[in-house]
């Protein structure tokens, strides 16, 4: 072959380099790529859940096996939720599209993809009530910005709002307050109508229904998994910690996420919390019933928020506890914070918070009757009630990740960094652009941090993760702290991915390496049963 | 011939950007360019810093990748590594600056037989680039698959541990 033969590099390549978009964002077709989007919910989980057209399906697939009248359906579902959701009619109608928010998400950051814009990502639904719910779009069709809905549309709303991982950071930029994580939880409603939902939401969905937790496991499954921590704790620390577990008449309940029971190193920090209540003393409970913090209904409709949450006032009420504790999770603190109150209270059967032990009184807990583990963690310390040798984590260099529901929706970013600072000695904060209210997703929330769809979680990680690496080059750190279940596993594998030398861990787990407790024998390890001093470092 | 690369090099770096950012969607790609700030846009950040240390490596007569150029060039193919391009793409956009060095240069030089050879010389060291890239784009691949194991094992792992150890059980991942 003569070598101009050849094709060219940039042939091979195939790109056309200086291509203008062949088509606008509306007429772009959806590709379902390997590894960028959720597989469907199992049949049998939608059975269980009483949910619309259970059926075996792939995304990959021509033909989604939707219902005839899969139109009909979702604009029905449409004007009913812009009757009852007066923010979803607001939302729809108020955009001025000043592009504010538009680089301000992680996945169009991390991908380039336009429809990864927020702005772009409400217009997918945006268009559609345009055409067929104004008049002006009514009347000017596609010149007026509406669009007719197809099974391409509905398809592209499957792709791109199953890739919103409601995060809200680009409500942080809208000047008009416009959250489009509301608007992906509404388009995910109106799809779960024809059947449209991913099975990493629903399983667990489907298993916290049947059994209280995501996992589905049974109660003396818990029991057991609880005493196998309290065994670990005894090996470390040489006390034996009797665990109060469906105590009836306890003061407390304590509501914690099963991420946190079953996967390292979720266990980690589960052991931190109960090495805090027994030192403390804390006339508190266990449950096996309310035993799921994480609420997959929120990725889900409102209604299913509804069901799921109400076990814990339920149980709440069972056992006839004064209030309750969270553990560090994530999106369980937006249903507490935004829906609780309206969905399932009042609580009035509860009594409002106060620490038994430092006496303070949780006033912004007065409707909800539940406090979070690091507002009542932070109490104690600020009172001195607890004995710290932070020197026990001096082998750990930590940041910390702001978790978005924590951060955004429940305000929570002096209390976790307070007790930081207190139980350990070398603490560095990510670019300030990158923290608190601003702070990037972890690319794996609602319901995405799945490992099928793991290429798009490592584009949306990225800017998270080039924000570690920066302390990770710049002061060697080696532990990404964070305050949530999700966080914990999805931020595992983007440390795998993008800072190896990065380890993650909740914030109790390091509490109690540095708790000093009554009785204890001589710590020569930390919770993950890893040396605590230098000497025996060297392998 | 190297004189005038050396002296072009702004414009060459430039383009091989311009050219680069273009494998994406032109909202991404406008974006990529104007953010200014690395944490508000790290992936137009590693492209820039990644451009700009390559083609130092590949004027220079180094033989070996310094750890900083393997960072750089790590930097640009772990992301591309996990966006919608296939693997050549991915990497091909080393390739780019061929066609950049080219479409810079030729009129002006290969006056002689020693331009000619420099070209060559250069172009070696792009496609030995090129095949570093690919190496770590083929790691990058694993490690994904690494990781999606990695994750269905650990989403249970105190399960099986406790399993096993209850029922005698040897356990060893
Ligand atoms: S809520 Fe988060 S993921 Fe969704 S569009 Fe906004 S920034 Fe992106
Ligand atoms: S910032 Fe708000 S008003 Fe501006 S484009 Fe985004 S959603 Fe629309």
């Amino acid at each position: 072959m003569e070598l101009h033969d050849l094709p060219k590099p940039q042939d091979l390549m195939n790109i056309d380099l200086n291509k203008p978009p062949e088509t606008g964002w509306m007429d772009t077709p959806t590709v379902f790529r390997n590894g960028t989007y959720s597989y469907p919910a199992a049949g049998k989980n939608l059975k269980i859940l009483g949910l619309a057209n259970p059926r075996q399906w792939s995304p990959a697939d021509e033909d989604w096996k939707l219902p005839e009248n899969w139109k009909e359906i979702i604009l029905q579902g449409m004007k009913e939720r812009l009757e009852k959701y007066r923010s979803f009619r607001l939302f729809m109608d108020i955009c001025v599209r000043c592009g504010a928010c538009a680089d301000k998400c992680h996945f169009f950051i991390g991908s380039g993809d336009p429809k990864n814009m927020p702005v772009l990502r409400a217009e997918l639904i945006r268009s559609v009530y345009r055409n067929d719910f104004t008049l002006l779009g009514k009347m000017l069709g596609r010149l007026g910005g509406g669009r007719e809905l197809t099974i391409d549309v509905l398809k592209e709303w499957f792709y791109y709002f199953f890739q919103c991982t409601e995060c809200r950071r680009c409500s942080v930029f809208c000047p008009y307050g416009i959250d489009t994580a509301e608007v992906t939880m509404i388009g995910r409603e109106l799809l779960n109508l024809v059947g449209l939902n991913i099975n990493w939401v629903i399983e667990p969905v489907a298993n916290c229904y049947r059994t209280g937790n995501h996992l589905g496991i049974p109660p003396h499954g818990l029991v057991d998994m609880w005493q196998f921590m309290t065994d670990d704790i005894e090996d470390i620390t040489g006390i034996k910690i009797d665990l109060p577990i469906n105590k009836k008449g306890a003061e407390i309940l304590f509501v914690t996420p099963s991420g946190d029971y079953f996967a390292d190193p979720g266990t980690y920090t589960c052991m931190g919390y109960m090495m805090l209540f027994h030192e403390l003393g804390l006339d508190y409970t266990w449950s096996t019933y309310a035993s799921e913090g994480g609420n997959f209904g929120l990725f889900t409709s409102h209604e299913m928020i509804k069901r799921l949450n109400a076990k814990i006032y339920a149980e709440a009420k069972r056992l006839g506890v004064k209030w309750i504790i969270g553990g560090e999770c994530g999106h369980m603190w937006r249903v507490i914070h935004q829906y609780m109150e309206t969905m399932n209270g009042p609580a009035d059967f509860l009594e409002e918070p106060v620490s038994p032990i430092t006496g303070t009184k949780f006033e912004n807990a007065k409707q909800s009757k539940m406090v979070h583990i690091t507002e009542f963690t932070s109490d104690l310390i600020k009172n001195g009630k607890l004995k710290l040798d932070p020197s026990r984590n001096d082998k750990i260099i930590a940041t910390y990740h702001d978790s978005c529901n924590t951060a955004r929706a429940a305000g929570l970013l002096e209390e976790p960094r307070y007790v930081i600072r207190n139980i350990m000695n070398n603490f560095y904060e990510m670019p300030e652009n990158t923290i608190r209210e601003q702070t990037f997703c972890c690319g794996g929330g609602a319901g995405l941090g799945n490992d099928e769809n793991i290429e798009m979680r490592m584009r949306g990680a990225f800017p998270r993760a080039s924000a570690l690496r920066h302390v990770v080059d710049k002061h060697a750190v080696n532990r990404l702290l964070c305050m949530c279940a999700i966080d914990r596993a999805t931020l595992t594998a983007l440390c795998h991915y993008w800072a190896p030398d990065v380890t993650v861990g909740g914030i109790h787990e390091l509490l109690a390496n540095a708790l000093v407790m009554k009785g204890e024998k001589e710590r020569t390890v930390d919770l993950r049963g890893e040396p605590l001093g230098d000497e025996e470092e060297d392998e | 011939m190297r004189d005038l690369i050396l002296e072009k090099k702004k414009d060459i770096v430039k383009r091989w950007i311009e050219l680069t950012i273009d494998t994406y969607p032109p909202e991404g790609g406008s974006f990529m360019k104007n953010q200014k700030n690395q944490f508000a846009n790290p992936v137009g950040a590693a492209i820039l810093n990644g451009a700009e240390t390559l083609y130092k490596w590949i004027m220079s007569g180094d033989k070996d990748l310094s750890p900083d150029v393997v960072r750089r060039l790590d930097d640009v193919i772990r992301i591309r590594a996990v966006q919608q391009f296939s693997a050549s793409d991915a990497v091909g956009f080393i390739f780019l600056l061929k066609r950049v060095i080219r479409e810079t240069l030729l009129r002006d030089a290969l006056k002689d037989k020693n331009d000619l050879q420099e070209l060559f010389d250069i172009d070696s060291r792009i496609d030995s680039l090129a095949l570093h890239a690919f190496n770590m784009y083929m790691k990058c691949r694993e490690k994904l698959f690494e990781i999606r194991a990695m994750e269905i094992r650990n989403r249970t792992s105190r399960i099986l541990e406790r399993a096993c150890m209850k029922y005698g059980a040897p356990h060893e991942w």
